[in-house]
């Protein structure tokens, strides 16, 4: 499998606190890839420095190609779709121009259409023309990640989007993370919970105190109890 | 009384639109950057400036389509290698920046045009009376400048609401981090911005200059005027700068016309009937107003009339 992403000891601060002491992963094409780990231990940092909006000491390739550097709009435009944790809607534009927002372009031409959005997401469909800061926590999930999917990204990559939701819309996270697999766009899921990211995953990688602790696929990952115990039970 | 307060209404009318030219840019680029662009009346005056340059050597009207245009290129310059260079050594870096910058193109018209006001006359093409009520005449000028600054006012709504780019800035004004992580470059929009704002202010110096006095003063005459705007509208809140920009419009030059008719109706002796307040008149009042609206505003509603943060 070639490599989508390469991360090498990567390294990133806000301030003077080190928070990413050297993280080293990468994503194959296709491949979907969890990172877990427990709370504050630089997950979202990771991917924030992946995405150029915390400044990045080290190495990242997307495509071969050295992306550390760049600003954040050059590297989404390259094909990194980013969901974040706190569900970083418009909250004062309608669910219809937050769509439209993720577009990069004013001609829509990748995989997916809005359309594609509304039929995964009927829900979507109903609340077009309201203001998206009034949905329901739930659905401006939904909304977030669909927004980013319209940015026809190769890699997304998304943060905990099962907190917090009641059981029924993380099942119906999970049916959109399958048919984004079913797209051939590569994953890295951030997750706390392991439900979805161990039916889903091909690989799973541990984080813990900025770096990572664990690497190997779902089968070698339920086969070490000490690495739950050590790196992720509370 | 009926032509005190039509041609009152006018003028204050007038007079908020052009000030809202020049607040919407100011609270637009705040909102974007969280620096109040202390130079922002001086794109003003190098509107007006220009405007009076290019209509003695080519005409009117060259001036009013060319003067703004240039006016808001060099304020995307300005942003582009002036602010954003200043921007990694944060706010106050940013602020003192727009402060000098002020002062720096004052002195420049100073040099190149002098200290005294220069001439920059209405156009013969829209100096006659537009119409006439009782025994007032109204200038065609004034309706003209009306209809530009309602013209300019419209634009920014259908580019705002309607256009792809007005939903990026919108977007960008709250979150231009998520915005920019989505593909688009947000530091070009900001440029474009401050460009677009600065243009709208040397259009109003364009059509203001002959109206008034185009003097090397008139962005520190304004400046402060316009500040009272955005924070009595409420900081970054574009239909609060609207209404503001009215208000203030409208009590100043009802100020001055109440004061005038005052004098006239019950002369001088009366008027001290009102104390010290009388003594003053009313009309030297005026300028004081808007500042009384900001501090009543800081007071009660430190917000500003639609803001949502605290100023
Ligand atoms: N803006 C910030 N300024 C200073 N420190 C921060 C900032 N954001 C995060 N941190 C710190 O960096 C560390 C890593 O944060 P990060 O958000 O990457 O953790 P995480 O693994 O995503 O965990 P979780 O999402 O569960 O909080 C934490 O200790 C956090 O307190
Ligand atoms: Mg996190």
């Amino acid at each position: 499998m070639t490599a989508l992403l390469e991360v090498e000891n990567l390294h990133a601060y806000y301030g003077k606190s080190h928070i990413l002491d050297g993280v080293t992963f990468h994503i194959g094409m296709g491949e979907i890839v969890s990172l877990l780990g427990r709370n504050g231990v630089g997950r979202s940092t990771t991917i924030k420095a992946i995405m150029g909006d915390v400044p990045p000491v080290g190495s990242v390739r997307f495509r071969s190609r050295e992306i550390v550097g760049l600003k954040p709009h050059q590297i989404a435009r390259l094909g990194l779709g980013y969901v974040p944790e706190n569900r970083d809607i418009f909250p004062s534009l309608t669910v219809r121009q937050n769509l439209m927002l993720g577009q990069k372009w004013a001609k829509q031409t990748g995989r997916w259409s809005m359309q594609d959005m509304f039929n995964i997401f009927p829900r979507l469909e109903e609340r077009a023309d309201t203001m998206a800061g009034v949905l329901s926590g739930g659905e401006q999930q939904m909304l977030t990640m669909c927004r980013t999917l319209m940015g026809d990204p190769d890699l997304i990559m998304i943060d905990e989007p099962t907190e917090g939701l009641a059981p029924m819309m993380v099942e119906l996270v999970g049916k959109l993370l399958g048919e984004i697999a079913e797209r051939g766009i590569s994953i890295l899921l951030v997750e706390q919970k392991l439900t979805i990211a161990l039916k889903i995953s091909h690989r799973l990688y541990v984080m813990g105190h900025g770096r990572i602790v664990f690497e190997g696929t779902v089968p070698e990952f339920n086969a070490d109890a000490r690495v739950r115990q050590d790196w992720l039970e509370v | 009384m009926l032509e005190l307060i039509t041609f009152s209404t006018l003028n204050g009318v007038l007079y908020g639109m052009l000030l809202f030219m020049m607040a919407s840019g100011l609270t637009l680029i705040f909102s974007m950057m969280g620096v109040l662009n202390f130079a922002h009346a001086s794109f003003y005056m190098i509107g007006a400036y220009f405007g009076f340059e290019i209509s003695r050597r080519i005409g009117f009207w060259p001036g009013f389509f060319v003067a703004p245009v240039l006016v808001g290129v060099i304020g995307g310059l300005i942003e582009r290698y002036g602010l954003r260079q200043v921007h990694r050594f944060g706010h106050v870096a940013e602020l003192l920046f727009t402060f000098g910058l002020a002062f720096v193109i004052e002195e420049l018209v100073n040099m190149i045009w002098g200290k005294l006001p220069v001439d920059y006359r209405v156009p013969p093409s829209l100096d006659f009376v537009a119409f006439r009520l009782f025994d007032t005449t109204y200038p065609a000028y004034r309706i003209f400048m009306l209809a530009t600054a309602v013209a300019m006012f419209v634009f920014l709504l259908v580019i705002l609401k309607r256009t792809r780019v007005g939903l990026i800035i919108q977007a960008a004004l709250t979150h231009p981090n998520m915005v920019a992580m989505l593909g688009h470059n947000v530091p070009q929009v900001f440029m474009m911005v401050f460009g677009v704002g600065a243009g709208l202010a040397g259009l109003a110096g364009v059509i203001a200059g002959p109206a008034l006095v185009t003097q090397p003063s008139m962005a520190a005459l304004l400046g402060p005027i316009l500040f009272v705007v955005i924070v009595v509208g409420g900081l970054g809140s574009l239909g609060g700068a609207f209404v503001a920009s009215l208000l203030i419009g409208l009590v100043q030059t009802f100020a001055v016309a109440i004061n005038v008719s005052l004098a006239d109706a019950i002369g001088p002796s009366a008027a001290s009937l009102f104390g010290e307040l009388g003594r003053a008149p009313l009309a030297q009042i005026a300028p004081v107003l808007p500042y009384l609206l900001l501090v009543l505003v800081l007071i009660f509603r430190p917000r500003g009339l639609f803001g949502t943060r605290e100023t």
